[in-house]
């Protein structure tokens, strides 16, 4: 008997319980921590105040708010470009030109016949004349034989022919008369003709509408171009603004006048001032974007048409707000509400939320200040799940 | 009546544990390769649990988004929120790829969502949710991204605003959830000099860039570049409704086909990793066939080692049934160490395996017990081959 009690408390029994005891603890604490058996970790936060400066994203491009195209009335083949993409143009200024081909020679035909036409007046004029000279004459003679035929010193048949004579060279007049009205008319008729043809070839000018920069030089001389053809692309540079595309289901609170930071995919750390312009009528009804026009605030020196650009909106915020982490905004069977723990066990709370921004949401309705709020987990919760507090992440 | 047992056990106490230990070991991997083949159904449903769709529809005839490729228009869901029963609707985009960051790539899919909408990420564990409409990301922490590193999709920088856990796709990958244009960009848009390429094709054309209708290519073009196709949709019902109903009409009337959260997880299980998971499994029943001849081996030849001390136990006059209890006590013993050791170290290891290890505690019940008929099982041969031993044996040698 005292032998076996002195053998069962030896070192080797003792090293052996002890053994046991770490190994049973070891055992326990993997399963509590990583087995089944382990609660969901957690990170919770507090309800707090603060203010909220929401703001809606949207990406676009750099665009001209009127843009130019410059191109011929007709079709025609390009004879001139006098001016290259980044050139700074005037209204006015003569950008290209479009070859006459016959045209002026169609012009000095115009112009020729609007001689001749003058020449056919002046010799319809001189008929007039003559007709005149001619009735006058026959008119003297008529009254010389009235005179002898009442003194009974002729026949009547020659007063009768006398009168026929005046009758005729009268008829005569009113027709030189009515010959050199039209002439003058054919003058009118040649010289619009003329005209005509110089608008058509002011019009194979192509001039600058506007004061500003070419932004493309779509052909070259000896190119065909057809009708409404773009020839040369003008831009006014100082109206650029950013088309940006925004999402319809964002867009509700954007107004005409709120700032706007502005990042160009050149420059992506650095934020431009802007303002929304103009909020366009017709949205993309097929990507379901709502289209704004942000303006540059004051414009940049260099800009590039077509470039991307992000449009951060600043929406009107709220001051001092019951804030929660967006990172707690959970949702079951389609309410949207926080989750708790209570006791050490998830519990979802239903909460109605106001104005978000990328991190904090407004609690409307449904938490009080200092409530504690789940905003991490593990795991997807689910109401009654064991949950306990822990670093979920290194920091 | 002192333990037989207990005495043996104490008298060889080191080589003892250290056979315990062994097998624990090796019940250790079994129950690893139980656990890896677990993780890889759960992977395969994983996606369907955190979405959390009653009804995917995709392209007609396919098995899509994940076993075959699908592609549907993305306002399909304008006409599927139409359906009776229906209460959300939301498009998704899947992409398998390779993303950077800091100069080193790795596999991931790449998930477009619409936030607010089915298919977005269920949980954080850091950062906060996607908030713009462009260029920000959620990872799964597999990826070893932090919370504020930039990674680079095709063209694009994004920046990850929030970490999630366990959303993998059904092959392992870990996922990065982004918003659903910038997904559909990604999957549709090609590279810079293809698309330049493809313009001077086109401009070649002189079907399309005719002379005379300079608007022609313009318009061809901008068709090309864009992208309104989306991999599936899917559908939230109203509490109540049936999905099988609510698929049936869809395909019988949209002319697509839709699959219920059951379908999917057939899809996913049955034809996905099919092939992979019967892999694993026949590795598994060998691996657990093996252990177990390895364990009734080990305890019938611990116990033929002892047979001159049962032989001389036999020759003092114990009985067979006292010796028959020393041999099941001891067999019994090793099981239940062994079985602890390799629970505990299956524990222990599977967090640093790549793919997702699941420990099922059903798994384990069923292991104990498995373990302990081998080893009674053993046991019992051990106790034939004990009692045949003459006592002589004990005298003579």
């Amino acid at each position: 008997m005292e032998h076996r009690a002195v053998s069962f408390i030896n070192r080797r029994n003792l090293l052996l319980v002890a053994g046991f005891m770490v190994f049973a603890a070891a055992f326990f604490w993997l399963l509590a921590t990583r087995g089944p058996l382990a609660p969901v970790g957690v990170e919770q936060a507090a309800v707090t105040r603060a203010d909220l400066h929401p703001g809606v994203y949207g990406i676009g491009t750099v665009e001209a708010q009127h843009a130019y195209s410059v191109g011929p009335i007709q079709a025609g083949r390009l004879l001139r470009v006098m001016v290259d993409q980044g050139d700074r143009v005037e209204a006015g200024q003569v950008l290209a030109e479009i070859d006459p081909v016959d045209l002026r020679q169609r012009a000095d035909a115009a112009m020729s016949a609007a001689a001749r036409a003058r020449q056919a007046a002046a010799a319809a004029q001189a008929q007039v004349a003559e007709a005149d000279s001619r009735t006058r004459l026959a008119q003297a003679n008529l009254a010389r034989y009235e005179v002898l035929y009442r003194q009974n010193f002729v026949a009547k048949e020659m007063v009768d022919s006398r009168l026929h004579e005046a009758a005729a060279a009268e008829a005569a007049l009113a027709a030189a008369r009515a010959n050199a009205a039209a002439a003058l008319r054919e003058i009118g008729r040649a010289d619009a003709e003329r005209q005509g043809i110089d608008q058509l070839r002011n019009s194979l000018r192509l001039l600058s509408p506007i004061k500003g920069v070419v932004t493309a030089r779509e052909a070259e001389p000896g190119t065909t171009v057809v009708a409404g053809q773009a020839v040369l692309r003008l831009a006014d540079p100082a109206h650029l603004w950013v088309r940006a595309r925004v999402d319809q289901a964002r867009a509700q609170a954007i107004r005409v006048g709120q700032a706007a930071d502005i990042a160009m995919r050149s420059a992506p750390g650095k934020a431009l001032p802007g303002k929304v312009a103009r909020i366009e009528l017709q949205s993309d009804a097929v990507t379901e974007e709502r289209i704004v026009d942000v303006a540059f605030d004051p414009i940049p020196d260099r800009l590039y048409l077509g470039e991307l650009a992000e449009v951060t909106l600043h929406l009107p915020g709220t001051r001092n707000a019951l804030t929660v982490p967006r990172a707690a905004i959970g949702l079951r069977n389609d309410r949207t509400g926080v989750w708790q723990a209570v006791d050490g066990r998830a519990r979802f709370k239903p909460v109605q939320f106001g104005v978000q921004t990328a991190d904090r949401a407004q609690v409307v309705s449904g938490l009080a200040e200092g409530e504690h709020v789940i905003v991490y987990s593990a795991r997807q919760l689910d109401d009654g799940m064991r949950v306990r507090e822990q670093q979920l992440t290194a920091r | 009546m002192i333990n037989l047992a207990r005495r043996d056990i104490a008298h060889h106490l080191k080589s003892y544990l250290l056979t315990g230990l062994g097998l624990g070991l090796l019940i250790g991997v079994t129950l690893t390769m139980a656990g890896v083949y677990r993780g890889m159904v759960d992977d395969a449903k994983v996606l369907l649990r955190a979405v959390d769709a009653d009804v995917w529809v995709v392209q007609q005839d396919t098995l899509g988004p994940f076993a075959e490729p699908s592609s549907v228009p993305d306002d399909l869901y304008r006409a599927l929120l139409g359906l009776p029963g229906v209460a959300q609707a939301g498009n998704v985009a899947y992409l398998t790829m390779q993303v950077s960051h800091a100069g080193q790539s790795q596999r991931v899919m790449v998930a477009g969502f619409e936030p607010g909408k089915p298919g977005g990420p269920a949980f954080l564990v850091a950062g906060r949710p996607i908030a713009r409409a462009h260029y920000e990301a959620v990872a799964d922490a597999k990826t070893g991204l932090r919370v504020g590193d930039v990674v680079r999709i095709r063209r694009n920088d994004y920046t990850v605003v929030g970490l999630t856990r366990r959303m993998v796709s059904s092959n392992g990958d870990p996922m990065l959830f982004i918003p659903l244009k910038d997904a559909q960009e990604a999957q549709f848009l090609k590279d810079n000099d293809a698309i330049v390429e493809d313009r001077q094709r086109l401009a070649a054309n002189p079907a399309i860039n005719r002379p005379g209708q300079p608007g022609v290519l313009d318009a061809v073009q901008a068709i090309q570049a864009s992208s309104h196709k989306v991999n599936a949709v899917l559908l939230r019902l109203q509490p109540g409704v049936d999905a099988r109903a609510v698929a049936d009409t869809i395909a019988r009337w949209q002319r697509f086909t839709a699959y219920t959260r059951d379908d999917m997880e057939e899809i996913l299980v049955a034809k996905l990793i099919a092939t992979a998971a019967k892999q694993i499994g026949l590795f598994l029943v060998i691996l657990a066939v093996v252990s177990a001849a390895i364990v009734a081996f080990i305890i019938y030849t611990m116990t033929l080692g002892k047979i001159k001390e049962i032989a001389v136990l036999k020759l003092i006059g114990t009985r067979n049934r006292t010796i028959a209890a020393m041999i099941v006590q001891e067999a019994l013993g090793l099981g239940v160490i062994g079985f602890f050791v390799g629970k505990f170290a299956a524990t222990l290891w599977a967090p640093a395996f790549p793919k997702y290890v699941l420990l099922e505690t059903g798994d384990a019940g069923r292991a104990f017990v498995l373990t302990l008929v081998v080893c009674a099982l053993a046991s019992v041969l051990a106790i034939r081959a004990a009692l045949r031993i003459d006592p002589a044996e004990a005298i003579g040698g």
